[in-house]
């Protein structure tokens, strides 16, 4: 919160401020000190916040054409597809963007992990991105539940079958889920119920997590504490703000690209017929944003331990603050921990590309090496490396190492002992 | 004086979060209970099938429950396959014998325990069954041999009625 009064000009906006001060919230978000040499892999909350709210208002329209029925989804969604004005257009977006979404938070995620912005004081900030994460992958399942297309439909029973893995309950937990003995039309109204109400709940939880990014202040791409305001910050009006857009305009071009020229690219054929629970398609795969999961999955040959481990590949992340154990945030200064930041980069893409072939041969026995690299660099690599790693010296300021041309590393050094 | 007033009043804390915990909790359990499985639902119990046009190493499968049943009209082979396995090499030992009452017939739930994939026929390494989804071989009694799925196909609750009459459920 930025630390003078504020106060309207007007005596109406005085009136109003001292009975809902939200002129004093607006003025906050405008004048919200921001580091100023963030760079464009910051903008991605920005897009992200862009990306809920156009899955939000496409997903409203198509609710006003669609039918959670069993016997009348599959067809109301080709009703929209081929009668409802623009239908197609709006379907397309919203399929999309699921896409987009996924894409865009595993940038934003990426980021955190290089830039080390969820160590001290921003773990409340990265553990409610986590849960945001998880909704967004439960209602991106549900959603993709909707058409009751065969993909939909078997995609649902191996999902839902995951929780028969839990010894004892399991198999009283999946008949609750499905509401029968197979998936089938309770199973269908339910998770259109869930899919409504989940990108709400994650509304909500935006709102905390740029509450809590707005008490510490944005890291930033030097990885240090800066003072707010100062001269290393700038207003986030307009500067952040034009900076956003531009980068909002650019994430809109990618976007529109899938949905006016391959807006199929990224689903499944199979999902074109109606769901028939008579016949499983020859080869069941996740959309690809869950493939590194998927792959987490099969490379385990028990199945209540391959639910486990896929479980756990995800919840590591929420632990992740205290596993990392090096005081240095920016992975600008630790070339070790850069180097490793990379190889797990080209792991989670290599399980990626692993989840989406048969397990079977050379595939199943990379996607086991991927998996235990995984786990490793969590577990082993990432706290033992804030130990033994030798980092380089940070700047004491934003400002310092852009006037000062290189830096100054004896300079810097000394400074840095002064700090500690 | 003050100390026995302490205790009255922590007694009633404790008293009125006791009865008001039932009661949440008697007002969640219907939220709950209302995602089981239906009357409607329920009242599909059982389903009878006519076999008498199923020949020898055919397989037919019929929805019961929303779920496919194969039932299978197996060969002497088959038979003699899924009767010469030792109860050691099963993953999930369970004789044949006590599978299929009738060693012609088999009927079984065609589902695979891993994940709920229906397993294609006549296919896999033991000429039974095999499930595309995640790789899970089943030998001609419909048991578990490869792969991740735990247990054995599940055998339902069925009769003959008559010869050629099937009842499931």
């Amino acid at each position: 919160m930025s630390e003078h009064e504020y106060k309207p000009k007007s005596k109406v906006g005085q009136w109003f401020n001292d009975r809902l001060p939200l002129l004093t919230l607006a003025n906050h978000l405008t004048d919200y000190p921001t580091p100023k040499n963030l760079n464009y892999w910051w903008t991605f909350g920005g897009i992200l916040t862009f990306c809920l709210i156009t899955q939000i208002v496409t997903g409203l329209t198509l609710a006003m054409h669609y039918i959670a029925h069993a016997d009348m989804a599959f067809e109301s969604v080709e009703h929209i597809m081929r009668d409802v004005n623009y239908g197609w257009l709006i379907r397309y977006i919203h399929a999309n963007g699921a896409s987009m979404f996924f894409l865009a938070v595993y940038i934003h995620i990426f980021r955190s992990l290089f830039y080390g912005s969820y160590k001290s004081p921003r773990e409340i900030i990265w553990i409610l991105g986590i849960i945001i994460y998880l909704l967004m992958m439960a209602a991106a399942f549900m959603g993709y539940v909707l058409p009751w297309g065969q993909m939909s439909f078997w995609g649902a029973t191996v999902i839902t079958n995951l929780f028969s893995a839990i010894p004892l309950v399991g198999e009283g937990i999946v008949t609750w889920l499905w509401g029968g003995y197979s998936v089938d039309n309770p199973t269908l109204t339910r998770f259109f119920t869930l899919h409504y109400l989940i990108p709400f709940l994650i509304l909500g939880l935006v709102v905390l997590h740029i509450w809590a990014l707005h008490v510490p202040g944005n890291n930033n791409p030097v990885g240090i504490d800066i003072k707010k305001p100062s001269k290393d910050t700038v207003p986030f009006h307009p500067y952040i703000v034009i900076k956003d857009g531009f980068a909002l305009l650019m994430f809109m071009i990618v976007f529109a690209f899938f949905v006016f020229y391959s807006p199929n690219i990224l689903g499944h054929a199979d999902n074109y017929i109606e769901a028939n629970p008579m016949v499983t398609p020859a080869h069941i795969v996740p959309e690809w944003y869950l493939l590194p999961f998927y792959a987490i999955l099969r490379s385990v040959p028990d199945k209540l331990l391959g639910v486990v481990a896929m479980l756990s590949a995800i919840l590591i992340l929420a632990v992740l603050p205290w596993l990392d154990t090096s005081k240095i945030r920016s992975a600008v200064f630790r070339p070790l921990y850069k180097q490793f930041y990379w190889i797990l980069v080209a792991d989670v893409l290599i399980l990626g590309y692993v989840g989406a072939m048969p397990a079977e041969g050379l595939y199943l026995l990379i996607a086991r090496v991927a998996t235990a690299y995984y786990f490793l660099h969590f577990l082993v690599i990432l706290p033992v490396l804030g130990f033994k790693e030798k980092t380089i010296p940070i700047p004491l300021s934003i400002t310092e190492p852009v006037l000062g041309g290189n830096p100054n590393l004896a300079m810097a050094k000394k400074k840095e002992s002064k700090i500690e | 004086m003050s100390e026995k007033k302490t205790k009255r009043r922590d007694f009633l804390f404790t008293a009125t979060t006791a009865v008001g915990a039932v009661g949440a909790a008697a007002v969640v359990w219907p939220m709950i209970d209302q995602m089981n499985p239906d009357a409607s639902v329920k009242a599909l119990a059982s389903t009878e099938v006519d076999v008498s046009s199923v020949n020898p190493g055919n397989t037919i499968t019929v929805l019961w429950r929303g779920k496919p049943v194969f039932i299978r009209r197996r060969t002497q082979d088959e038979i003699d396959e899924a009767r010469s396995v030792k109860m050691e090499d099963l993953i999930h030992p369970e004789k044949d014998e006590d599978r299929a009452k009738n060693p012609e017939w088999l009927v079984m739930l065609g589902v695979c325990t891993h994940l709920g994939c229906v397993p294609l026929n006549d296919k896999g390494d033991y000429n039974g069954w095999f499930c595309p989804c995640h790789g899970s071989h089943y030998d001609t009694s419909g048991r578990i041999r490869k792969g991740p799925a735990p247990w054995n196909m599940e055998i339902p609750k069925y009769e003959f009625v008559n010869a050629n009459t099937i009842k499931i459920g």
